[in-house]
């Protein structure tokens, strides 16, 4: 997927977090994005993935040839961040189902299995993953992301709470993803810059 | 896109049946203010006018404590990013719209059975005209608090707005069911109530289509 960012701002009130950020992503390309804490990093990311309206610029996205429209981004897009809560009420299997469902996918008990495994969570427990630890929720997360094969991931902070394991499943995806489309990491940690082509630094406006 | 909201609105009720949290407040809402009536009227005699716009009370109120929830648990819970990014806001709406409906018809069924039970001297003399009233009267209230409780979900202070704010959108619904429902009490002539009936599906068709309209708003920051 190809991303092209032209002279974002955002306010939140009167208060501007950032001004003119401009940055292009290739498909096949690993793009980080960094700066100091408070910078917008966190909020230029969800301004990429439709989740919040930019106060001035515009963001087009291109499949192809084909530009994708905002109201079919949701889509195109697998989202991971330590902010974003899924059901906690159900279990890791009944949240796979749910968001196929609501995707639109088949999926089948082994599918769901499989994903499980490929992050490293148990595939027999049937509690709520209210239950999980802050890690296991972090691979919950990756399943959510990854579950329809997006043609673009986007992480925040992805490898937050995470051991080394984790970590190594996270870079595995990424990997995989960059093949399949284009990957945007927001962070500082020097573990994620290191899997960038390029990187990009948010300044506080 | 039919098929995302059917999904949206089994995941709304499977979340609904494992909490419990929207149907037992509004089942005591509904037990305690019947009760809290019995206990006023202490074997007063009222007429069936006074009963039919009792009876829309306690609907209204009871619509107020348990509707909101469709928007405020996901916002509460802190799901509401998640839901943006599995679903078209038109396929959410459709599904926390469908679920409303399902809620607020079974609650007011709930509530006109108990009516008719504890309540002797409210009967009903056109069952017909009175359920399609319902009906529409359900109709309604679910298309209008499902909007109102999109745009007070992230506020501060969402119980209190989600009455004030319903009030007034609610109020010509409020004034054609009352009307309706007291003419199939009665037993007045089914013309009679046809202006009132015109009104309750008008409405529900223009509240439903602003709400369509107005959601993608609503729903992103």
């Amino acid at each position: 997927m190809h991303v092209q960012a032209e002279t974002i701002s955002k306010k939140f009130n009167r208060r501007a977090v950032f001004r003119d950020v401009s940055f292009t992503v290739e498909p096949g390309e690993v793009f980080g994005i960094t700066g100091r804490n408070g910078s917008g990093k966190s909020t230029l990311l969800r301004i990429v993935g439709g989740l919040l309206t930019p106060s001035g610029g515009e963001i087009r996205y291109r499949l192809g040839t084909v530009a994708v429209a905002p109201e079919t981004l949701h889509r195109s897009i697998g989202y991971v961040a330590p902010y974003l809560t899924l059901y906690e009420e159900f279990s890791a299997e009944e949240n796979i189902v749910l968001y196929a469902r609501i995707r639109g996918l088949r999926h089948t008990h082994a599918e769901a299995q499989a994903l499980l495994e490929r992050v490293g969570l148990p595939v027999d427990r049937r509690d709520p993953i209210r239950a999980f630890s802050s890690g296991m929720k972090q691979r919950m997360r990756l399943v959510f992301a990854i579950l329809h094969r997006p043609p673009l991931l986007l992480l925040d902070e992805p490898i937050s709470n995470l051991d080394s394991e984790g970590k190594r499943i996270v870079y595995g995806i990424v990997d995989e993803f960059r093949r399949h489309g284009a990957v945007i990491i927001a962070t500082n940690d020097a573990e994620d810059i290191a899997q960038c082509d390029r990187t990009i630094s948010v300044e506080a406006a | 896109m039919i098929r995302q909201a059917l999904a949206v609105f089994r995941k709304d009720l499977a979340s609904e049946l494992r909490t419990r949290y929207a149907i037992n407040a509004l089942l005591m809402f509904v037990v305690v203010t019947l009760a809290v009536i019995m206990f006023a009227l202490a074997g007063e005699t009222l007429t069936p006018t006074a009963l039919t716009g009792m009876l829309w009370v306690v609907m209204f109120f009871a619509a107020m404590s348990g509707l909101s929830r469709s928007f405020v648990a996901e916002e509460e819970r802190g799901t509401t990013m998640t839901l943006q990014l599995l679903a078209s806001p038109t396929a959410v709406y459709l599904g926390k719209l469908l679920f409303n409906l399902l809620l607020v018809a079974a609650l007011n069924v709930f509530i006109v059975a108990l009516f008719l039970l504890v309540m002797d001297q409210f009967v009903v003399s056109q069952f017909g005209l009175f359920w399609l009233v319902m009906l529409l009267g359900s109709l309604g209230i679910a298309s209008a608090t499902t909007i109102i409780a999109a745009i007070i979900a992230r506020a501060n202070t969402k119980g209190t707005l989600f009455p004030v704010l319903s009030f007034p959108v609610l109020l010509p619904l409020l004034m054609a069911g009352i009307n309706a429902t007291k003419i199939a009490v009665e037993d007045v002539r089914w013309d009679a109530v046809w202006p009132d009936l015109q009104l309750l599906g008008s409405y529900i068709v223009v509240i439903t289509t602003v709400s369509f309209l107005l959601f993608d708003f609503v729903w992103k920051d």
